[in-house]
């Protein structure tokens, strides 16, 4: 087990999904800065994997969640944006909402030993 | 899982493409701008980025439906694994397309004749009802389903509950003479009861059906029928309310049937009322069946009720009328059945045929698989050893064989549009009610069976060819396999069961044949050779009167006779082999009367001229043939049939005895002569017969003529035709037909079934000799190097031929074998169809037997001759 003392940088499944809804929040933006946000927003703890980004944004747009347009970059390099859709704003509602009784649920059973039980390993 | 996704997953591939250069472009001016060289920054970004054919393919994944995926790319495989071997592939797609083809037009006949509803309301309610005769005697003659006295069907309708209605129809003809210089013409008519139409749920497509009140002796109603409507009346409907002369009687068209009305046949053109034309003592009578009963069941009534109540008031007829012909009993069948009595043995028949045929088709198919596997065994080995599922392997070559079976089922329905046309056309005795077409139910049909084709050839070459011995190959030498072994034995097990079925289909086509062949060679009892017949009816409006009847008859005759290069003429009702006449029962005064409850002396009627016998060549065997003198105001005279003689004059002189006919009045008719039997249909054993003189001037409306002729009788039937026309412009004719074609028109459904299921038996044994000749090529192919060994070791080529002939023939035998031994456990279903042959004919088996052999022998000859010149150093250099 040798990632065991690392920070785990692997997300849990289907919260990207969410995250990249939360980062689309603040403003049409392309799979690079999604990717920027997100890692520098957790504090570079998140590392977004581009194997899994794309896919992701490619499975959101089908939903309807996201709407992607072709725009130019900050840079004004030719670049795809995606933008949230009113259903996507709904669905990041309930993600949010069904992620932060999970993260309770969860913190509820673990308790105060979290840290303790971490370092005893 | 989406489709839009799936096929736009090529653009969708372009655009990530595109977002990932955008990406990795971004990722670069920022670690540029971070301070790095221009080379290490796009190293960097490249790293971090990662494989971009990983996100792709993930993309590409995530967007596909797997088993679409799947099937599409076997299909594109299959189809070019195809492709490269034409020939294979186009022999393959065409013998699926026959045999889909052949069993499709098959099922569609079959579907819709024996399966498909009637196209009248509620059709399983609807009956025939018959008279039954129980003496069994009686029965195997077609007596237990006989038809109707007018009197018993009348009683019927009127004393019994158990069915809603019951209607009746009886034959009747008409001449239709023209208003305006039109050609006459002799119409097939019907008269049915006013009730028929209703009972059977049909409205009239134009004006209406009968009333009651049109149902009288008298009725002068007429329905026409669809086709006589469009071909003689232009489908001007302002035809209904006018008036069209039928045997020169105006009669009233009170409606136009609709065109999918064509019960009982298609050939009816016209409707007249039941009772039209007839007297009302011909309508009392219980020994006249003329008449053929329709019934529909009460809904809450059981047939066997319902049935027992008619059978009831039949039995209490025939306790009256214990001298004359009245059945004991009742019989029914449902209508559709009685439509189809004719077709349904034959229809089994073929049925059976090109289901075998089907079955050698697929095993042929799949013994050309085996062999085709055999040349990829190392690909399929070398995957199934990286780790391929044996699953896709199967479905792989599933997708060969399914692509094979569609692109024949594809062609086969194609195949089987016009082959059902023809055979429609073919088989006079179709019943067309229901009219033949395909329908969703024979499209269904098709798919099940080019998938059930596709399983059965490509299933057992696929497991067999990755089953466990597929990795073998690979650590077996190039020389034999285990794998090559098993699929050896498999390829002469199919070839067996192919040639066993191929045996069975060839017996019963011999059968088929010999039978057909002795009913062509039957002797009718007269002469057949270049004899013209020409059938006509003399209308009795015009020819009331014995008089004008025999003026008419004798005129012709002289006529006809007096013709260059007619040898003879003949003036009958109904011809030798052109069907029965209709028959009446007789005493003879000169015998104790019949006890009451037996059985009458019944005999077939049939009228003849003077010079009928000798100029149809029936010998006279004792007394005189009729003379000039034989007529109307004479003494009545008969001339009787050997078969009658036997039968009722057993080891006397019928000379001058006399016959008492029931249906001629109280007159007894002395017999002046015995002549030779004759057949009133070829097949059908002689029955007795008596002739009446034709000169006595009785009306019978249909007479035919029969001219024997020096040369070519179709030649003489314009000139004959013409003589008829001199003394009545207004006479239509019928039926000009040499003898030979009416028998063989007769014999038309048995040679039609003969020859079908003989095609089918060629084509079989074609496709098993090919299957023979492939086993043997491949098997001598794989052998080479050990033959070279035999060789090299002192084997004569004489050996190795024989022993390469004793491996092809082995499987050709137990074959013959197999399929002698299923024919003959099958035997009673053939039986049925044949004529004066056996099932388990001995010369029909050695026939096939020889036939098959000598096939198999030539089928292994070429590769067993091409072993035996193998070059022995050739061979072992091969290794």
């Amino acid at each position: 087990m040798s990632r065991k003392n690392q920070p785990d940088g692997e997300m849990l499944k289907g919260t990207l999904d969410m995250m990249v809804l939360r980062t689309l929040m603040s403003g049409d933006a392309h799979g690079h800065t999604i990717a920027k946000v997100i890692e520098r927003t957790s504090e570079d703890v998140l590392e977004v994997e581009q194997g899994s980004l794309y896919p992701a944004l490619h499975r959101i747009e089908d939903r309807g969640w996201v709407s992607s347009y072709w725009g130019s970059s900050e840079n004004n390099r030719k670049a795809k944006f995606y933008r949230l859709t009113a259903a996507g704003r709904k669905q990041l509602v309930r993600e949010v909402s069904r992620w932060r009784q999970m993260a309770r649920a969860i913190g509820l059973v673990m308790g105060d030993e979290l840290a303790e039980a971490g370092a005893g390993e | 899982m989406s489709w839009r996704r799936f096929f736009r997953r090529r653009r969708a591939d372009g655009d990530l493409l595109e977002e990932i250069e955008a990406y990795i472009a971004e990722e670069i001016a920022e670690n540029v701008s971070r301070g790095m060289s221009e080379a290490e920054a796009k190293r960097q970004a490249r790293i971090k980025f990662g494989s971009a054919t990983v996100v792709r393919e993930s993309l590409w994944r995530q967007n596909t439906i797997p088993l679409v995926d799947n099937l599409v790319r076997d299909f594109r495989y299959a189809a070019r694994t195809l492709l490269r071997t034409p020939g294979f592939s186009l022999i393959a797609i065409g013998v699926m397309a026959l045999c889909i083809g052949a069993t499709t037009s098959l099922f569609t006949v079959m579907r819709s004749v024996l399966l498909r509803p009637l196209p009248f309301r509620d059709p399983d309610k609807l009956l025939m009802v018959y008279e039954h005769f129980r003496d069994p005697s009686l029965n195997t003659q077609g007596f237990n389903y006989n038809s109707v006295a007018p009197g018993d069907y009348y009683d019927w309708r009127a004393q019994t509950h158990g069915f809603e209605d019951m209607a009746a129809w009886r034959y009747w003809q008409f001449n239709l003479t023209g208003e305006r210089e039109e050609l006459p013409e002799l119409l097939t008519a019907r008269g049915g009861s006013w009730n028929l139409f209703p009972l059977l749920g049909v409205h009239a497509a134009i004006g209406r059906t009968f009333t009651e009140s049109e149902d009288q002796t008298d009725g002068t109603a007429v329905l026409l029928t669809w086709s006589i409507f469009e071909r003689r009346f232009g489908g001007d409907s302002s035809i209904v309310g006018r008036q069209i002369h039928l045997d020169g009687k105006p009669f009233t068209v009170v409606g136009i049937l609709p065109k999918s009305f064509t019960y009982p046949d298609a050939k009816v053109q016209v409707w007249v009322p039941f009772r039209s034309g007839l007297t009302p003592e011909n309508l009392q009578y219980h020994d006249h069946h003329w008449s053929w009963v329709v019934a529909r069941l009460k809904p809450d009534v059981s047939l066997a009720n319902a049935l027992s109540q008619v059978g009831a008031v039949q039995y209490r007829e025939h306790l009256q009328n214990l001298h004359a012909p009245v059945a004991e009993d009742v019989a029914s069948r449902t209508l559709s059945d009685d439509l189809a009595k004719h077709v349904k043995k034959p229809m089994v028949l073929l049925l059976w045929a090109v289901g075998c045929l089907l079955l050698i088709g697929c095993l042929n198919l799949a013994n050309l698989l085996v062999a085709r596997s055999a040349a990829r065994q190392r690909e399929i080995a070398i995957r199934s050893a990286l780790g391929a599922w044996r699953m896709t392997l199967i479905r792989e070559q599933l997708v060969e064989s399914l692509l094979i079976s569609l692109s024949g089922g594809a062609a086969g329905v194609l195949l089987s549009i016009a082959a059902t046309k023809w055979l429609v056309g073919a088989w006079t005795d179709l019943p067309s009610a229901q009219g033949i077409h395909a329908d969703g139910t024979v499209l269904l049909f098709v798919c099940a069976l080019v998938f059930a084709t596709a399983l059965l050839s490509g299933l057992l070459p696929a497991m067999s060819s990755t089953g466990k011995g597929a990795i073998a190959a690979l650590q077996a030498s190039s020389r034999t396999t285990a794998g090559s072994q098993s699929r050896t034995a498999m390829r002469k097990t199919l070839l067996t069961i192919e040639i066993a079925t191929t045996v069975v289909l060839l017996l019963a086509a011999g059968l088929l044949l010999k039978s057909f062949w002795r009913l062509r060679t039957t002797d009718a009892g007269c002469a057949t050779d270049n004899v013209l017949t020409i059938g006509y009816s003399l209308p009795t409006k015009k020819y009331d009167g014995p008089v004008k009847v025999n003026a008419f008859n004798e005129a012709l005759l002289d006529r006809v006779r007096a013709m260059p290069g007619v040898r003879a003429a003949a003036l009958g009702s109904v011809l030798p082999g052109a069907g029965f006449g209709g028959d009446d029962d007789f005493t003879i005064p000169e015998h104790q009367p019949v006890p009451a409850g037996v059985t009458q002396p019944y005999a077939q009627y049939r009228r003849a001229d003077p010079g009928y016998f000798s100029a149809l060549q029936i010998p006279l065997l004792s007394g005189r043939f009729f003379t000039t003198g034989d007529r109307a105001g004479h003494p009545k005279t008969i001339i009787v049939s050997r078969q009658l003689e036997q039968q009722y004059f057993p080891g006397e002189n019928p000379l001058g005895k006399h016959l008492h006919v029931g249906a001629m009045g109280s007159v007894d008719y002395e017999i002046v002569g015995v002549v030779a039997d004759t057949l009133h249909q070829v097949g059908q054993p002689a029955v007795p017969t008596m002739y009446f003189p034709i000169l006595d001037g009785e009306s019978d409306k249909a007479l035919t003529l029969a001219v024997r002729t020096v040369s070519d009788p179709l030649s003489f039937s314009i000139p004959i035709q013409k003589q008829i026309a001199v003394l009545d412009p207004e006479l239509p004719v019928s039926d000009v037909l040499t003898m030979q074609q009416i028998i063989a028109r007769s014999l038309g459904n048995a040679s039609l079934s003969a020859t079908l299921v003989l095609g089918f038996a060629m084509l079989s044994l074609m496709l098993a000799s090919v299957g023979l000749y492939g086993v043997l090529s491949y098997l001598t192919t794989q052998r080479t190097p050990e033959i070279g060994v035999r060789m090299a070791l002192g084997a004569e080529r004489q050996q190795v031929l024989c022993l390469m002939l004793g491996d092809g023939l082995r499987p050709a035998l137990y074959g013959l074998v197999l399929g002698l031994g299923a024919s003959a456990g099958t035997a009673h279903l053939t039986q049925s169809m044949l004529y004066e042959t056996k099932p388990l004919d001995p010369a029909i088996f050695a026939a096939v037997a020889a036939t098959l052999l000598g096939v198999a022998v030539l089928a292994c000859t070429i590769p067993a001759w091409r072993a035996s010149r193998i070059d022995p150093m050739q061979a072992l250099r091969t290794e």
